[in-house]
């Protein structure tokens, strides 16, 4: 193993801002979504970077706690995208003002 | 010059230009599937850390499980068309850019500054990996992380019945087949054979 582990984390920083730049621009409930889960794998690949790094496997744990947290997430946020349509008819963000006057 | 920084210079542009394309992308189903693209890097990037399990469980839970949802609710809501970028705010997109450059140097700096990470040298990992990945990753997780683990399977049961009880349709928003009462006059007359028929109940035979 001869690639610096700081190369995996750089990595995982760019993939992190284009999750967030993501979530910030689109207006796509479900690409609002997949712009999360981006970010969510980008910190695994920390996570395990980190791991290899320590020499310990705490890190791998952690990663897969948040892949388990992920799907979790998923399934309710998508449930969630799926009644706010079938209300709306509509995904964008903007519709959802239900709590506004 | 060794295999895995070849690797890691044949993959990591093609996971950073994947995960670019996907937050640009028109189509809900290319971005989706650019997604997928991602994932299978970040799978390889795994498996050059030492890490075949998760190499596996990123394959079948992300680009399998999770991706199958979204293409699943991308096609039944039908919102596969076109989502233009431009009909927002004109600062949105430069702020979120600024946003990010600053999230990168942040993390550049933590990394070559902060720690300097880079410069110790790495552990033996396969001996941290003795009797394979799986085997010492299940010692830490059912032993040491035990009890978080067991808290994952009530998360996971919580998520599911949360999710049906999103999904089903409410009992209101279905169509009524009560009857009103005061039609109660032109139905059949009751003890009739008509209003049997109606009702859908067989007069009790006289013994």
């Amino acid at each position: 193993m001869s690639t610096p582990i700081s190369y995996f984390v750089l990595v995982s920083a760019l993939l992190f801002t284009t999750g967030t730049v993501g979530v910030l621009v689109r207006k796509n409930a479900l690409l609002i979504f997949m712009s999360v889960e981006l970010q969510l794998n980008a910190v695994n690949l920390a996570l395990v970077a980190f791991s290899r790094q320590a020499g310990n496997l705490t890190g791998q744990v952690l990663a897969f706690f948040s892949m388990v947290v992920a799907a979790a997430e998923v399934v309710v946020g998508l449930a969630i995208i799926v009644s706010l349509y079938r209300k709306r008819h509509s995904a964008d963000v903007d519709d959802a003002r239900f709590l506004k006057w | 010059m060794h295999a895995d920084l070849v690797v890691f210079w044949v993959i990591a542009p093609i996971s950073v230009l994947s995960g670019v394309a996907m937050v640009l992308a028109r189509n809900a189903v290319h971005a989706a599937l650019l997604l997928i693209v991602n994932f299978f890097t970040l799978a390889v990037f795994f498996l050059v850390l030492g890490s075949p399990f998760l190499f596996v469980v990123q394959i079948i839970v992300y680009a399998g499980a999770i991706m199958v949802l979204f293409l699943f609710v991308i096609m039944l809501l039908g919102v596969a068309q076109q989502t233009p970028l431009r009909d927002q705010m004109k600062a949105q997109p430069v702020l979120a850019g600024l946003l990010g450059a600053g999230l990168v140097a942040e993390v550049i700096l933590a990394v070559r500054i902060g720690l300097g990470f880079h410069r110790k040298p790495l552990a033996n990992f396969a001996l941290v990996n003795r009797g394979g990945n799986t085997h010492a990753l299940a010692s830490v997780l059912f032993n040491r992380y035990f009890f978080p683990f067991e808290v994952t399977s009530v998360l996971l049961i919580v998520a599911a019945i949360g999710a049906m009880l999103h999904g089903r349709r409410r009992i209101e928003e279905e169509e009524t087949i009560d009857v009103p009462a005061e039609d109660a006059d032109a139905g059949p007359e009751p003890g009739s054979p008509t209003y049997y028929a109606a009702v859908g109940t067989e007069p009790e035979a006289p013994s």
